[in-house]
């Protein structure tokens, strides 16, 4: 049976299914979701490279206030991609088990899989477009390499660890109640602003500060742009806030996929 | 082997919890051909899931010692927007499995020509039937099970799957669900009734289509020959 007895033993044999499985069902997606016409699976990238040129654009045109001496194209860049890094991870988990009751049928396809292909794709995605466009903005001079790219990597990590949490566990939980999906559009879209991505915490009033390191997302960003800028960013983080956070998120989001594990009924 | 003890399985629903079954118990054996009646609603389909290992158990347990298969038939599984080579493809991943060999079957078998490689939401149901069918029969399992196979395709298909089925792997243990009783006659050599949340098990399919028969009302219509029916 697919239950507990079956997965006794060594825990080799069931990554390398695992692995396989995650494989199979990533390539299926990007497949169903980018096809084999025009650019392809270019798209990937391609997509949020687009929305973070036109938010690029527009910051530089509006001459957005952000309160810094940062150049706006690389507080956009730095911005808006990692906005992009947690808040499609969810979008594209919520109602992802529902889509594909049918691979239930399939004693290998477990309903992780199913979420760890599709963070996969997002996280590949959000990388190399945040990447590629560093690349660029830095070969024509519109920011310096980063000033320490360990930080870079740990904040842009740390991100993602918070958007694959909040995926796996919304998405388990849109299959008990709709109202997730629902209140996740306008939430997502009212954390937008509030999630670093358009300020730096050290230009706001005192009491705005404390008010906005209560959310995840803004240490991370932070710490994304103290490791481009360096002290130029003036960045306020306290990984001993972000980490336990995530940890807990996590916890809750294993939680819920293990309840809806339990209960789903293939279609 | 596959050893089924004190089965159960309730659903909630919003009037209260509904019990489809319990105390289901029986083995199974290679070879065993096990052909399940039931009215609709009588949990058929939801004890093939349960074997399948695509959803689990209220109580009870079923231990396994040999590999089972997905319902066969069941086409659900196919991504429309893909080809039906790259759900090949997929299954093929997914069970670790020679992708040409199987496309080469496949090709052969699902008799599609050039819709093979096209999305499959263009197929028509025949099709969808015969590519399923098809993927089904790519993995060797070592019990099949067969959720109303009869239902779909013309009857050249249903000799080409009977013939896959019970000829070419006559020796696998299998389940079928069918409406149709004479399906289940011809090839199963143990029966069940399905009926008020329990399973009655047969050695004969004539006590157990007497007792079906009965279980749903069916009565002869005028000048229906009456054929004696030996009682166990």
């Amino acid at each position: 049976m697919a239950s507990a007895a079956d997965r006794r033993g060594p825990i080799w044999p069931h990554l390398r299914i695992q692995l396989r499985v995650v494989d199979a069902l990533l390539r299926r997606e990007m497949l169903t979701r980018y096809g084999r016409h025009n650019i392809g699976f270019l798209w990937l990238f391609v997509e949020p490279m687009i929305f973070t040129v036109g938010v690029t654009i527009l910051w530089t045109a509006t001459k957005s206030v952000h309160g810094s001496d940062l150049p706006i194209s690389s507080f956009a860049l730095t911005g808006y991609s990692s906005v992009l890094l947690w808040r499609n991870m969810p979008g594209r988990c919520i109602g992802a088990l529902q889509n594909n009751l049918a691979l239930m049928y399939h004693r290998n396809i477990q309903v992780g899989d199913i979420y760890l292909a599709r963070l996969l794709i997002e996280f590949g995605g959000a990388t190399i477009s945040f990447a590629s466009l560093a690349v660029l903005f830095i070969a024509i001079e519109w920011m310096a390499p980063p000033e320490d790219f360990l930080k870079v990597a740990a904040g842009w990590l740390l991100i993602a660890w918070f958007g694959c949490a909040v995926a796996i566990g919304l998405g388990a939980l849109s299959h008990l109640s709709e109202l997730v999906d629902k209140l996740w559009h306008p939430f997502s879209y009212l954390l937008f602003p509030l999630s670093g991505s358009a300020f730096i915490v050290a230009a706001l009033p005192r009491f705005a500060q404390d008010i906005v390191l209560w959310i995840p997302t803004v240490h991370g960003i932070e710490l994304v742009r103290e490791g481009f800028f360096g002290s130029r960013a003036r960045a306020t983080y306290d990984l001993s806030y972000l980490i336990p956070f995530n940890l807990v998120l996590s916890l809750i989001a294993l939680i819920a996929l293990r309840y809806v594990s339990r209960r789903v009924v293939p279609g | 082997m596959i050893r089924v003890r004190d089965l159960a399985k309730v659903y909630p629903t919003r009037f209260g919890e509904n019990l489809v079954f319990e105390g289901v118990s029986f083995d199974l054996a290679m070879g065993e051909r096990l052909g399940i009646l039931g009215r609709n609603g009588a949990g058929k389909s939801t004890l093939v899931r349960l074997i399948s290992g695509a959803e689990r158990p209220t109580a009870g347990t079923i231990e396994s010692s040999i590999s089972i298969s997905w319902p066969l038939a069941f086409a659900g599984a196919f991504q429309p927007q893909l080809t039906g080579a790259d759900n090949v493809r997929f299954i093929s991943r997914v069970y670790d499995q020679d992708f040409e060999r199987n496309l080469a079957f496949v090709e052969e078998f699902a008799e599609l020509g050039p819709y093979l490689r096209e999305p499959v939401m263009t197929y028509s149901s025949g099709m969808r039937a015969r590519l399923a069918f098809a993927i089904s029969m790519i993995i060797e399992f070592d019990c099949f099970l067969i959720d109303e196979i009869s239902a779909v395709g013309d009857a050249r298909f249903h000799d080409r799957c009977n013939f896959e089925l019970f000829d070419k792997r006559g020796d696998r243990a299998m389940i079928i669900i069918s409406h149709d009783a004479a399906y289940v006659r011809d090839h199963c050599n143990r029966w069940g009734v399905l009926h008020d949340g329990g399973l009655v098990l047969y050695d004969d399919f004539e006590v157990a289509y007497a007792d079906f028969k009965e279980l749903i009302g069916w009565k002869p219509p005028p000048g229906w020959p009456q054929i004696p029916v030996a009682t166990a």
